[in-house]
């Protein structure tokens, strides 16, 4: 029974949560965004005491009934370990085992100090939501470093689990540790009745976490999921999942680090972009015969050299945000303008950055602040949203069709949605060019992305390290 | 294939057959035979050009709008085999008038033109073509033009002849591409040699732009004039830019001038009209196509030698043929109904783009009559959201942002068009583009903001 419940759901949460990532409408996140929100990592990241407070409440009252219900990772571990377990032959394939403690607390250490001295990399890859995250938008967007990453992930995950069940949430998940230091203390948890237990080991045998000792008759529950198999396996009625406080060795009160000091390092590398300023040239035709119809090709924009990252309206400053940020890739999935990349960069490995050479910052947008779970974009309302400046646009006027090939323009003044370009008369008798008034610009890129030089675009935004609020 | 015991052969045989068949299914038409049945024509109306005793079809074929598609290297290729099928179509139903340029289709059409019609006997067409010489005014690259048509269209003459969308610009422009090159001298010349049979031109423009050109009659004789005629452009042209058809027709029937029309559909804008109008027609006639009103008020006027039409599809070639066959002109209170729904057309704000590509490539990229396409098709169906208070509001701003996004990719978007003017020229509805399409575009941007 407790097993089909807890089967019920993850199903919903797993669903929900894929659904939301592959979701192209961006209008799920409305009704799941909360399994997102319920995530631990994030909620850490983000200081979200509410969420913090109910997953270790839930974990010292339940066990860690988060790893078998919530966390998509987990679950999607269950569901390889299900399919392995369907194999002739396979289905009692598990053995008990002995905690493997260097491994298990020695990544917990170094994944605490990745988060305090902002190694956002190690955090990134370990993180199991973000993990599942980057999997699921791998298959969505497929851009070479994050299929990689996805795929290593995925393969790494599939072996261990095909092969032992819950290993990676035993050994090495951060989280799944986190909690074992409240699940060992749980209230309610399967006990074994020695009285009843045959000796039949069954339940050993399921125990995908492999923390079933029938020899000792003991349960280690910091390893134990709370997935209930065992109990609705055995035949003699011996596990019961009941309340037994207080019955267990006394661990060390571990103290969770909270959120460090991040010592953000290093700017992005950027790729210098060589193309020369194509800035559409004029097509008078001198002797081409015109012809009618037809699109003219249009070359891709290249991103340009920013002197800072930009980051979304809404994570506050550039460190905030990659500190934060747990990589899962949900605001990458859910941007309806294209604007949000996975970063290769090793100091920001998988976090996303904005850059507008497929779209810009639509003023009305704000899903990204909406769906992060993490707090590292923080709630913004559409009013709110333009009272923020995330960068400053600056114009090389070598680029400018306006200066260079005098053509009249002013594509970038007539979008500017702050009113921050004005067209002003550089020499007399030629079109009027753009200037940027530094307050009144938002960074949102619609002046970049709406510039017709090609590949890159005659003004472009730098990023602000602070963002600024009017 | 019922057959199960099928020989190699004859399964080869089949799917070979049956690979075509796809082929042309896909391409919006059946092969020849297939269709004869659902014409009940009879026989094709037939207008005689008295200078000549041409007997031409009232139904012309506009070669300007065929099917393109994508060749191995992704560069856009007129379909042949599906031209070669419209035209024995058209053929064997009597349309015999064909109408090119060297501009159309990216500059494919006469030479797709000229493979189709080739396999006939010369003297069962008629070939018009164009000098569209713009941009190459001078003598030689005129020239070049003008011999480079014979060869693409595989004939060592031309029936009809235009100067191609001549008046804006009046006298000088005219001038400046014919006169003083010299190529109106040549021109005549030609004619004077019976290469081109016919010499005429198509126009464009304000009233005063047709009277100078008639005043040019003395001089040059033209021998026929193709104007836009249809059953809007009777007495609603834009009067900003365009001349009311009924006038220019006037003036030519005095002159007992021949008129070839072009755009009787409006680009296809008159085959699908605002609910009120199509009610109204549908009333009258519950079995007349739409399009079948706009095509025989214009063949309903005797002056009219032929009707272009620019039939894409199989089914526009079908319906046309039946319309023009057997033709039933209308009567004086037929006329007096078009003149009722003419005005209740224009109380609709469409933008004039009959999607004839003359200002593509635009070299920013932008799908102009795509957009304006999109636009026009909105009002006609009376979707445009205008106001938060207006019923359905959220729904009609959600039809409008969902059909352009999937209309028009984004890189080719109205928000792409930089004001360069460059396209100006080229409209022969003299549409305001840029000013257009800014306009389209501050809307779309109060639609996507939800400030309207």
């Amino acid at each position: 029974m407790l097993r089909k419940i807890r089967i019920i759901l993850a199903a919903v949460f797993f669903i929900a949560i894929t659904v939301m990532f592959l979701d192209p409408t961006g209008s799920v996140y409305k009704c799941f965004g909360w399994t997102a929100k319920l995530q631990f990592l994030p909620a850490v990241m983000g200081l979200n005491l509410v969420v913090i407070i109910i997953t270790v409440i839930a974990a010292l009252l339940f066990g860690r009934v988060y790893c078998s219900v919530i966390c998509p990772l987990g679950v999607l571990q269950d569901v390889i370990s299900n399919i392995s377990g369907r194999r002739k032959g396979k289905k009692n394939r598990f053995t008990s085992s002995k905690e493997i403690k260097w491994l298990r607390y020695g990544v917990w250490v170094l994944f605490v100090a990745a988060i305090i001295f902002g190694v956002n990399a190690f955090v990134t890859v370990l993180a199991p939501y973000s993990a599942y995250g980057r999997i699921i938008n791998g298959m969505k967007h497929p851009a070479i470093p994050t299929v990689i990453v996805a795929a290593v992930t995925l393969v790494v995950i599939a072996i261990l689990s095909w092969k032992n069940g819950r290993t990676y949430c035993n050994t090495i998940c951060p989280v799944g540790t986190t909690l074992s230091f409240f699940s060992r203390f749980a209230m309610f948890r399967p006990v074994i009745d020695t009285e009843k237990c045959k000796d039949c080991k069954v339940c050993e045998k399921r125990c995908k976490a492999s923390c079933i000792d029938i020899a000792a008759h003991k349960v280690d529950y910091s390893r134990c999921v709370a997935c209930f198999n065992c109990i609705d396996n055995c035949k003699f009625d011996a596990l019961h999942y009941r309340f037994a406080w207080g019955k267990c060795s006394k661990a060390e009160a571990p103290a969770k680090a909270a959120e460090g000091e991040g010592a953000d390092t290093g700017r992005r590398a950027f790729m210098t972009g060589t193309a020369l300023a194509i800035g559409a040239a004029a097509l008078k035709a001198q002797e081409v015969p015109k012809r009618d119809g037809g699109f003219a090709e249009i070359l891709p924009k290249v991103s340009p050299e920013r002197t800072e990252l930009i980051t979304p309206f809404g994570s506050k400053s550039v460190k905030d945000f990659y500190n934060r940020c747990t990589a899962c890739q949900l605001c990458v999935s859910q941007c309806p303008n294209h604007i949000l990349k996975p970063s290769t960069d090793l100091n920001h490995f998988m976090q996303p950055y904005m850059t507008y050479e497929n779209g810009y910052c639509r003023p009305e947008c704000t899903i990204c602040s909406q769906v992060c779970p993490a707090g590292a974009i923080e709630p913004l309302t559409k009013e709110e949203k333009t009272s923020f400046h995330i960068g400053v646009a600056v114009l090389d006027r070598r680029l400018c069709v306006a200066h260079t090939d005098h053509i009249d323009c002013g594509n970038c003044a007539r979008h500017c949605p702050t009113g921050a370009i004005t067209m002003v008369t550089h020499h007399e008798g030629l079109p009027l060019i753009p200037a940027v008034d530094e307050a009144k610009c938002i960074g949102c890129g619609a002046c970049e992305n709406l510039c017709p030089a090609r590949p890159i675009s005659a003004i472009h935004v730098n990023g602000l390290s602070v963002h600024k609020q009017d | 294939m019922e057959n199960k015991n099928i020989s190699r052969r004859d399964f080869l045989k089949d799917v070979g057959i049956g690979t075509v068949a796809l082929g042309a299914a896909a391409a919006g038409c059946a092969p020849k035979g297939s269709h004869k049945d659902d014409s009940q024509a009879g026989k094709m109306e037939l207008r005689t050009n008295p200078a000549t005793g041409d007997k031409v079809s009232l139904l012309g074929y506009g070669c300007m709008r065929w099917r393109m598609k994508r060749d191995e290297n992704g560069r856009q290729v007129i379909d042949q085999e599906n031209v070669n099928e419209l035209v024995d179509y058209a053929m064997s139903y009597g349309v015999n008038y064909y109408d090119t340029s060297p501009a159309y289709l990216q500059g494919q059409s006469e030479l797709a033109a000229g493979i189709a019609l080739s396999r006939y006997p010369r003297k069962d067409y008629y070939i018009a073509t164009k000098l569209s010489n713009f941009g190459v005014f001078s003598r030689q690259g005129t020239q070049d033009m003008y011999y480079k048509s014979f060869e693409q269209l595989q004939t060592d003459y031309f029936d009809y002849y235009l100067l191609h969308a001549i008046g804006r610009g009046g006298i000088p422009a005219f001038n400046e591409r014919y006169v003083d090159n010299d190529i109106m001298s040549f021109l005549l010349a030609e004619r004077e040699a019976g290469r081109i049979k016919q010499l005429g031109f198509s126009f464009h423009g304000m009233q005063n732009d047709f009277d100078d050109l008639m005043k040019l009659y003395d001089k040059y004789h033209w021998d026929f004039v193709q104007i836009e005629m249809n059953y809007m452009d009777w007495k609603h042209a834009d009067p900003r830019q365009n001349t009311n058809a009924a006038y220019l027709y006037e003036e030519l029937d005095k002159r007992e001038i021949p008129i070839t029309v072009m755009e009787p559909l409006l680009g296809g804008r008159l085959a699908r009209v605002p609910e009120n109008v199509s009610n109204l027609m549908k009333t009258r006639d519950p079995d007349a196509s739409v399009a079948s009103w706009a095509f025989r008020f214009v063949g309903s006027h005797p002056r009219v030698l032929t009707a272009l039409s620019g039939m894409t599809y199989m089914e526009n070639l079908v319906e046309n043929v039946n319309t023009f066959s057997d033709f039933k002109p209308m009567n004086e209170e037929e006329l007096e109904f078009m003149d009722q729904l003419a005005g209740l057309m224009a109380e609709y704000p469409m933008i004039n783009c009959n999607n004839c590509q003359y200002c593509m490539p635009c070299p920013y990229g932008v799908d102009i009559p795509g957009i304006f396409m999109h636009y026009n098709s909105i009002v006609t169906e009376g979707k445009m959201p205008l106001s938060k208070d207006q019923r359905e509001f959220r729904k009609l701003r959600r039809n409008y942002l969902t059909t352009y996004s999937k209309a028009i990719e984004s890189l080719r978007q109205a928000d792409h068009c930089i004001g360069c003017h460059q396209c100006i020229e080229h409209c022969p509805q003299s549409i305001s583009i840029p000013e257009e399409l800014q306009r389209i575009d501050q809307y779309i941007e109060k639609l996507k903001q939800d400030t309207l």
